[in-house]
């Protein structure tokens, strides 16, 4: 067997569905929607006041004892992103310091992380009270921000916001002194990421790795951000639950979130030496780039994401008719879905027309560098199930998406899964997964 | 998944910069080898009441010089129109067309991708600072955030919000090049386009592409970046002489110097240079990451994170210790990085670390946080074309406990083969690659 074979033998998630991975898959599996009106803050006067929020939980649960300290450290992209790690390596078996500091079974040195992270959004009640000492004739004064303002703001506030440190706290409390990269290329982040993961194993940089994305967009200022590129849906605040509705004809826009997925990958030969569940095998990476001047979009005929499918597939050694389901990035936005469904068209041929598509972000919204690590969960949790959910929202199809979009749950031994994401700024991923199949060669 | 492990060897064959201390590679060098200072006064913003007042900023440069098609980067922050330049300096180098829907250079533009360690966009800090004051209830201490929201509707522009992701430096460089390969853009604090380089060598080394345009682009010199660095007691306070605050491994450093810029080098398979027929600068053989996963506000006591970095570099690239020639350090100039950083030198070099020179260039150029690395790297390719180590200057009074060779002061003329070039982030993340003079 190829020793570079990299396989999935963890899964945690944190979404808008859950606190975990059982959570998430009955959410998705029962067509469930984890959309609603904002809580987090007042959202009056936003022209979309809906998002996809994590349920409540209490972070000092999630982080062992002698870490506990450390919390006042996170914002809450670290927080979810610590929850799901948590879970991913529970889940895989693997003994870390985090799990238990004297039963450790794993190498430290040989433990890599990889996770793709938005840009984290000041707290701007955090930073309130330095501004208001920092104001003349109702005016921003920044000679009394640097001398007085500053002063208010806690001294380790900038490193609650760079994006490494998602990794930086998961690699301490689960101590990986491996190869620690942090993707952030925003809604692709987590597929290239993962991708980025698997590769440091399969060249032999580490065994393991934790891999995935993580983000809380539900805070004013990313929530502006998305409200003013218009790409959030304007006309549906009193019906959250039909929001978001990917390659619908009725489609407006896509509703936003927040969440964690996190993977654990592993080399095989250290998987099955330590009798590991394998849940899926990574089987092809492909990736591009958009090129639009209007950097929010898609381009029209959505060719950067075509070369990333057309690479992946590639990667992966099979032909489209070998794809027994397809998880897309479908945010409900319009002119984006129809992109990539020309994108899918392009790479795949005719052979689309029979190829389950399942888009999930009606029901956990678009979760920004998480996105991609919950569907290459969620698919995985198909292959193992043996069933592709229902689509969400779905009732005829938006002009020119010519998918075979799942209205019904299908009873399917799923093999091949296509993941792919795109994002503005144009980064482009496509992940293939393979059931795990102990007699396959690679 | 191909488990491709080629032996192909990786080759630089352009490199382009915007920095402190120039807006060209010669420009840079011939201030490296003059050992002049790339700080002053900060001008970007108005920081005269904060408690660092300066920085080293790029000056005198406007990304319009380099693109034909300015209105499709009109909005960029200044780290991404630092990106386009130095993209563009490499590019042409490297004998790649820009700007063009048909390019005659003979590259697959799926073959050639981008990384680049690159980060976020400033602030839009009035209509921010707006908002803030607008929803601001000082008796219940809390935002009222409608009100907030209203002036954020009318005060914030969609493309200033846009062009503050971290991944937009990317893509511009995207728009300006064609490139349809791999993308990817890292932020991993002070060590991201070191990464970045690392990553990109490995992507090439797989098969997933012939070209990767890799490198970084940063500019933390606002008003928040300012602040947080300020309040973390990381940057130099030494107002009253910023040309000489930079001051790596010297006994009175007191922090870094705050930077910008963007640095991108060409990386390609030899095979694709020479099939191309362009000259070579110099081969990347080794790429080593690792992290600290100790502390979040300090570094591994003993230099764990580094000192396994350094040896996964020299590993990869089939090295041993007796194999280096000169360390281009990280060497912020904080206490706690010049410390550890040597300590890392000595666990990993033994008795020889004492005689390998480690200089640091931030000396000069001030510390550039996410264009860091690559700016660095650049150094060391032009240290080994010319024979040249670049000095640590301002290192007047040594610190007892440092004692490697720093090269203080003044440039040294010696053979350079091999050099080692070493990123530590806030953080932890500790990345190293080595590059070598090219013999075909």
């Amino acid at each position: 067997m190829d020793s570079r074979r990299v396989v999935i033998t963890g899964l945690g998630a944190v979404s808008p569905l859950g606190l975990s991975v059982q959570e998430t898959w009955e959410g998705l599996r029962e067509g469930r929607c984890g959309i609603g009106r904002i809580k987090a803050f007042d959202p009056t006067g936003f022209p979309c006041e809906l998002a996809g929020e994590v349920p409540y939980y209490r972070i000092q649960d999630h982080v062992p004892r002698t870490y506990r300290k450390a919390v006042k450290l996170m914002c809450r992209d670290i927080e979810l992103a610590v929850v799901a790690a948590d879970e991913a390596v529970r889940s895989s078996g693997l003994i870390t310091k985090g799990i238990d500091p004297e039963k450790v079974n794993v190498d430290p040195t040989r433990f890599a992380i990889n996770l793709g992270t938005g840009i984290i959004s000041c707290d701007l009640t955090e930073l309130g009270p330095a501004a208001v000492v920092s104001v003349t004739d109702g005016q921003f004064d920044i000679h009394k921000w640097g001398k007085d303002g500053l002063e208010h703001v806690t001294p380790l506030w900038l490193l609650k916001y760079l994006p490494n440190m998602l990794a930086c706290h998961i690699g301490i409390i689960h101590d990986l002194q491996g190869p620690s990269n942090t993707i952030t290329c925003a809604e692709a982040a987590a597929h290239l990421a993962i991708g980025e993961a698997a590769q440091v194993i399969a060249r032999g940089a580490s065994d393991l790795a934790l891999a995935g994305g993580a983000e809380a967009k539900v805070n004013p200022i990313m929530m502006i951000r998305q409200c003013l590129l218009k790409r959030t849906t304007p006309d549906s605040n009193d019906s959250p639950q039909t929001a978001c509705r990917p390659f619908d004809a009725d489609a407006q826009g896509s509703v936003f979130g927040e969440g964690a997925g996190i993977v654990v990958l592993e080399n095989v030969n250290n998987a099955r030496r330590r009798s590991a569940p394998i849940l899926a095998e990574i089987l092809g990476i492909g990736h591009s780039h958009n090129l639009n001047p209007a950097y929010e979009c898609l381009e029209p005929d959505g060719k950067g994401v075509q070369i990333a499918i057309e690479k992946a597939m590639a990667d992966a050694e099979i032909g489209p008719e070998d794809l027994d389901l397809i998880v897309p990035h479908g945010t409900g936005i319009p002119s984006d879905d129809l992109a990539e469904a020309r994108a899918l068209q392009a790479a795949l041929g005719t052979a689309i027309e029979n190829i389950p598509v399942w888009p999930t972000k009606s029901m956990l919204s678009t979760t920004g560098a998480a996105s991609g690590a919950l569907d290459v969960i969620a698919a995985v949790r198909v292959m193992n199930e043996g069933v592709i959910p229902a689509a969400r929202n779905f009732v005829r199809p938006a002009h020119g998406c010519h998918l075979h979009i799942v209205t019904r749950p299908q009873e399917r031994q799923v093999r091949h899964a296509l993941c792919c994401s795109y994002t503005y700024g144009g980064q482009t991923a496509a992940i293939v997964l393979r059931r795990f199949d102990e007699s396959a060669v690679a | 998944m191909r488990a491709v492990k080629s032996q192909q060897r990786i080759v630089i064959t352009g490199m382009g910069i915007v920095c402190p201390l120039g807006n060209d590679v010669p420009t840079l060098w011939q201030a490296i080898l003059a050992g002049k200072n790339g700080a002053g006064r900060t001008t970007i913003f108005d920081a005269s009441t904060f408690p660092t007042t300066f920085s080293a900023e790029v000056k005198g440069y406007d990304f319009r010089r380099y693109t034909r098609f300015g209105h499709l980067h009109e909005a960029c922050s200044r780290g991404s129109g630092f990106a386009l330049g130095a993209a563009a300096q490499a590019c042409a180098q490297a004998g790649i067309e820009i700007e063009t829907d048909a390019p005659a250079d003979g590259i697959d533009r799926t073959r050639m991708g981008i990384y680049l360690g690159a980060g976020e966009g400033s602030l839009d800090n009035d209509a921010f600072f707006a908002c803030m004051i607008a929803g601001w209830d000082g008796e219940k201490h809390e935002m009222v955030w409608p009100n907030a929201t209203r002036r954020a509707l009318t005060k914030m522009v969609a493309a200033r919000e846009l062009e503050q992701e971290p991944n937009m430096a990317a893509a511009h460089v995207a728009m300006l090049t064609g490139a349809r390969g791999p993308a990817r853009s890292c932020l991993t604090a002070c060590a991201a386009s070191t990464q970045a380089v690392g990553e990109a060598m490995m992507l090439i080394r797989r098969g997933d592409a012939d070209i990767m345009i890799a490198g970084g682009a940063h500019s933390m010199i606002h008003p928040l970046g300012v602040t947080g660095f300020n309040r973390l007691t990381a940057l130099s306070t030494r107002n009253e002489s910023p040309e000489t605050a930079s001051r790596p491994f010297s006994a009175s450093r007191d922090g870094f110097v705050l930077g910008e810029g963007a640095a991108i080098v060409i990386v390609e398979s030899l095979a694709c240079a020479q099939r191309r027929g362009v000259p070579v600068l110099a081969e990347l053989i080794g790429y080593g990451s690792s992290s600290d996963a100790f502390r979040v506000t300090d570094m591994h006591e003993e230099g764990r994170g580094a000192v396994q970095a350094i040896r996964a570099a020299l590993a990869d690239a089939g090295l041993t210790c007796d194999d280096i020639d000169y360390i281009n350090t990280h060497g912020t100039s904080t206490q706690e990085n010049d410390l550890i950083e040597t300590l890392a030198i000595k666990t990993v070099f033994g008795p020889r670390a004492k005689q390998i020179p480690a200089g640091s260039v931030k000396s000069m150029l001030g510390h550039l946080i996410g264009a860091a690395g690559a700016a660095e790297l650049i150094t060391c390719v032009l240290a080994i074309r010319d024979g040249i180590v670049p000095a640590t200057t301002n290192l007047h009074d040594p610190d007892p406990k440092l004692d490697l060779d720093y090269v203080p002061n003044s440039p040294r003329k010696m053979p350079v083969t091999i050099v080692m070039n070493e990123s530590f982030g806030f953080g932890g993340q500790n990345n190293v690659v080595i590059v070598k003079q090219y013999e075909g």
